[in-house]
């Protein structure tokens, strides 16, 4: 591709912001950020737009043998490029959202942008210990975000994320040590397409697994995001859930599925049991929070676990639905955290009761709440609906009852976001203070229009975001062809399926499609 | 071999020697009151040592060459790796030590004499290829070290220090005596390569006792558990700069010792101390991460810290092979900087009543007093947990992979996930650093004399293990190389 580095040009423009928001005051180190941001924004638009779309697999490729055993090696694909774009997209609005924070704002600044140079570099590596560095060293800006910036309780839960995190990308590490040693090469693409033995497969997938399992997060080990959520600062919590979470299903996606087909078929089932109970658990424990960011952070695991149900469907379907759903959340869940920021800048609590009524005071506000509500609940129109229909259509092709499961959460979705929406925004009003706070500002609302109208394009026109990803997929579904478990629906056209196997079947297939729809 | 060709070989060693000699009379005519001069003087022999040993390191010389005085020593491109690292150990411990002991009025003369004898016991210990130049290397840098620990005479814990110090490293030393007695009486010879032809085929039990006493009496010296204990106590007791200097350099000099031992002397017989290597590795590991979570004092902290690498260190001797060799020298080389950043930065440090400070609760809010210090302690101590970028985190990465390469993953995971364990404290003292709310007990810097050398010293030290040190990691790959390849080179 063209020889201009604009990955490496994206990744040095938030480190020299980052750096130079170090030794300045607090206007300016605001303004440099927002600069850094949106210049960023601007040339991952540039990114997108050149994108050349049905070309080669590895576009904008970078390569400079600067270091021993590994190589500074940038490039992306279809897959990288969306989660790129959604980095950049979100980080200036986490930016604005960030004017609450008063106390050591430069550092805060450096922090986040920091935090974005370690994004762009975990979705563009391509060599896989530099993908390691990038994907470790985020611990350090988030623990920091986190530590200074957060709630009451914000060391424990620094410590419980920092931990937690390293554990598991430390067995991911020997396990990367391992493969290079065998297959002679550290770069990813390479990698990509070489045959592990099946033996050694399984225990790379679980070394892989435990790092991603934990960021993704994935029950049981899923309990550092709440806390997380609880403590970070609003921006924090959207970079959390809006791009941090997604490592660990690219990561699934770029290094488990291609790199350990067999493996990743012969654990699937370990993944659908995590996943179908994550996704009831975790919503049931979503419908009796009292906290706000809590219910959400519970909500985003259920999410997460709707986007493995469809990674490892191991059909177009379910990768495409799957990489929508990272995208779709990422930008929801970002938005409904930036809704719980608006109030709770104002009235400085997150517990549901002490609201109410909110229609009634703050119209505008009710009326984004509202959108990005039914975006999480998968309201058809809306990001998420797309995701999750693709996810679970290509889920029941390999399982019905992981579909069955999966669809299940999706109506309890609904119950905990609506119930959350009654509490806070109808009814009425219960608090003299919560009454009398005032509406969305202008900068609120550059904060959540562009979030609410890309939420509405991806679910009017997810063809923009699919297009470029598609070949990926195919890519990726070839290889893992070999190896994909067989379905459990043997549905045989124009013969009468015995009364017995279809019993089981139909209550399956009539909650799929349409429990996503609703 | 004739006598000259010898004393070119060890012209570092020579101009160590001459100028401490030199240096001891200025400070016995001219008093303490030429303690600076004496020191400024001390660093440029030491720079100059160093730079006599840069073209044997770029060069990666080895062979019958580079031996001298009958196989007695060898200045081949190993043990000039690790001189170099002594050399800038022993420099940073110089550069330190006025800021700190003018202010207790205990900077005297002899201190910096000391440091340059010191290095020069250091400088023969990895040089050694001999049992008996092993033990002088040795006595004399721990007699150095037993006088530099209770620098401080007025101070009854820098006293206890050196006692505790000398009483321990004697017995050390006795085991070790013992042990190279066994050796020789078994093998016939006390040169390594003689030991290491003469214990070709099956171990014999006694000659396996000489092993594990020689084991023994070096892990000691490089406070490996279970030989540790002494470690916290004289850390603590000893004045901060000697702490720098003995968390740095005797490190370096002990392990390159340990090394050159068992992959010479005992090299046929790897399967023998395999599993003790692997044993010190996996304990240092994990009692230096446990022990390190209940410390309240910097000092003490930094002492288990120590212990804990040393255990990563001895994962890549474990390995027992060129690659591993190489992994521990470049682990070193990250290492060296990294505890140097450390001590510097808590150095840098004082109350208002001007006195130095060593508890971690009084480094609260650090970042608000002193930000620049605040953020290189941070750098050192995410380096020392070895989290990506920070450069330490390539020390690490190196080790493990010698340890992959040769089909130890076992130990490689369990080592890995002990560092978890690691990481705890150090995220501790960034914790308490950047969240805790200011406890008033350091005061912001009022630019006291010798303040700009050790923010100079720290400064460096801090670049070095940044994340622009991996700029240099083909670099230091290819000369930790030929260093490890020129000691398993047979002369």
């Amino acid at each position: 591709m063209g020889g201009f580095p604009i990955l490496s040009l994206m990744l040095l423009v938030p480190l020299l912001g980052a750096i130079a928001c170090l030794f300045v005051n607090e206007r300016a180190a605001r303004s440099i950020a927002l600069a850094a941001t949106a210049i960023d924004l601007v040339l991952g638009v540039i990114l997108w737009t050149s994108f050349d779309i049905g070309g080669a697999q590895w576009q904008f490729t970078e390569r400079a043998d600067v270091f021993a055993g590994f190589a500074w090696a940038l490039g992306i694909d279809g897959i990288a490029l969306m989660l790129i774009v959604l980095s950049v997209f979100l980080m200036p609005i986490c930016i604005l959202a960030s004017q609450a924070i008063s106390k050591r704002v430069p550092e805060y600044m450096a922090a986040f942008l920091f935090m974005e140079v370690l994004m762009i570099g975990v979705f563009s590596a391509q060599d896989i210990f530099l993908f390691y560095i990038f994907f470790e060293a985020s611990l350090i800006p988030m623990y920091l975000i986190i530590g200074i910036w957060g709630g009451d309780n914000r060391i424990y839960a620094s410590y419980k994320f920092f931990l937690y995190t390293l554990f598991g990308s430390l067995l991911m590490l020997i396990a990367m040590l391992w493969m290079v040693n065998v297959a002679g090469t550290s770069s990813i693409p390479a990698l990509m397409v070489y045959d592990f033995p099946v033996d050694a497969q399984f225990w790379l997938f679980l070394a892989f697994f435990a790092s991603f399992a934990v960021k993704m997060p994935m029950w049981p080990v899923h309990t550092w995001l709440p806390d997380a959520h609880v403590q970070a600062p609003t921006a924090g919590s959207v970079i959390l859930a809006g791009v941090l979470l997604k490592m660990g299903g690219y990561g699934f996606l770029r290094f488990s599925l291609p790199m350990f087909p067999e493996a990743s078929a012969e654990l699937a089932w370990l993944i659908w049991v995590l996943s179908m109970i994550a996704v009831v658990v975790t919503s049931l424990i979503a419908l009796v929070q009292h906290d706000m960011k809590k219910l959400i952070a519970y909500s985003s695991v259920a999410h997460m676990a709707i986007v493995t149900i469809g990674l490892f469907a191991f059909n177009v379907q379910g990768l495409e639905g799957a990489m929508m759903v990272m995208l779709g959340h990422g930008l929801v869940s970002g938005a409904l955290f930036l809704c719980v920021g608006v109030i709770y800048d104002r009235l400085h609590t997150r517990e549901i009761s002490r609201y109410g009524g909110l229609a009634i005071n703050m119209p505008r506000y009710a009326l984004f709440f509202l959108l990005f509500t039914m975006a999480s609940v998968g309201l058809p129109g809306t990001s998420n609906f797309v995701g999750e229909f693709l996810s679970l259509a290509g889920a029941y092709q390999v399982n019905s009852w992981v579909a069955f499961v999966g669809t299940t959460g999706i109506i309890l979705g609904a119950a905990y976001m609506l119930y959350l929406y009654r509490r806070v925004v109808f009814g009425e009003q219960k608090n003299a203070d919560a009454a009398a706070m005032p509406d969305l500002n202008a900068r609120e609302w550059a904060m959540l229009a562009p979030l609410a109208a890309a939420t509405l394009w991806m679910g009017i026109y997810p063809e923009s975001f699919l297009a470029p990803m598609r070949s990926d997929i195919a890519i990726l579904d070839a290889r893992l062809a070999r190896a994909a478990p067989e379905s459990d629906a043997r549905l045989v056209m124009g013969t009468v399926a015995p009364a017995a196997q279809g019993g089981d079947e139909a209550p399956a297939h009539g909650t799929d499609a349409h429990g996503g729809a609703h | 071999m004739d006598f000259s060709t010898s004393l070119a070989l060890i012209a570092p060693e020579l101009v160590l020697s001459l100028s401490g000699l030199a240096l001891l009379l200025v400070a016995a005519w001219a008093g303490d009151r030429a303690a600076r001069t004496i020191s400024v003087l001390a660093c440029m022999a030491l720079g100059a040592a160093f730079a006599l040993c840069l073209p044997v390191v770029n060069g990666g010389l080895a062979g019958a060459d580079r031996i001298a005085f009958d196989g007695q020593f060898r200045a081949d491109a190993f043990a000039s790796l690790a001189k170099l690292m002594i050399y800038a150990a022993s420099l940073a411990a110089l550069v330190l030590a006025p800021a700190f002991l003018e202010r207790i009025r205990s900077m005297r003369a002899e201190y910096p004499v000391l440091v340059l004898f010191s290095a020069v016991g250091m400088s023969i210990m990895v040089s050694a290829t001999d049992l008996l130049t092993l033990y002088i290397g040795l006595e004399m840098q721990s007699l150095a070290a037993y006088v530099l620990a209770s620098f401080v005479r007025d101070d009854n814990r820098s006293a206890e220090a050196g006692l505790k110090y000398f009483v321990l490293g004697s017995l050390a030393s006795g085991i070790l005596l013992f042990g190279m007695s066994l050796t020789y009486g078994f093998s016939g010879s006390t040169a390594f390569d003689a030991i290491g032809v003469a214990l070709g085929g099956d171990l014999s039990t006694g000659a396996l006792f000489g092993l594990v006493f020689v084991m023994a009496g070096l892990a000691f010296k490089i406070s490996a558990v279970p030989f540790h204990m002494w470690t916290p106590d004289v850390y603590e007791g000893a004045p901060m700069p000697v702490t720098a200097f003995f968390a740095s350099a005797p490190k370096v000099a002990a392990i390159a010792l340990l090394t050159r031992v068992l992959m010479e002397a005992f090299g046929s017989q790897v399967d023998s101390w395999r599993q003790i290597v692997v044993f010190l590795a996996l304990a240092s590991i994990v009692v230096g991460a446990l022990g390190a979570i209940g410390q309240d004092n910097v000092k003490r902290l930094l002492a288990y810290s120590s212990i804990n690498n040393v255990g990563f260190i001895l994962i890549g001797l474990a390995v027992a092979s060129s690659a591993g060799t190489s992994a521990m020298l470049v682990y070193l080389s990250i290492y060296v900087p990294m505890t140097i950043a450390g001590f510097v930065a808590v150095l840098m440090l004082r109350n208002a009543a001007g006195e130095p400070i060593e508890r971690i609760a009084d480094l609260a809010g650090l970042s608000r007093v002193r930000p620049a210090v605040a953020w290189c302690l941070m750098i050192v101590m995410f380096s020392l947990a070895g989290i990506p970028p920070m450069f330490g985190f390539w020390g690490k990465f190196v080790v493990f992979q010698a340890a992959v390469q040769a089909d130890m993953v076992v130990l490689a995971a369990v080592g890995i996930a002990a560092s978890v364990i690691g990481a705890f404290y150090y995220l501790k003292i960034v914790k308490v650093m950047f969240f805790d709310e200011p406890s008033g007990a350091v005061v912001s810097g009022v630019g006291e004399r010798g303040d700009r050398s050790l923010g100079t010293l720290l400064a460096l030290s801090t670049l070095m293990i940044s994340p622009f040190g991996f700029l240099a990691t083909g670099w230091l790959g290819a000369v930790a190389d030929r260093a490890a390849a020129s000691l398993l080179l047979l002369a």
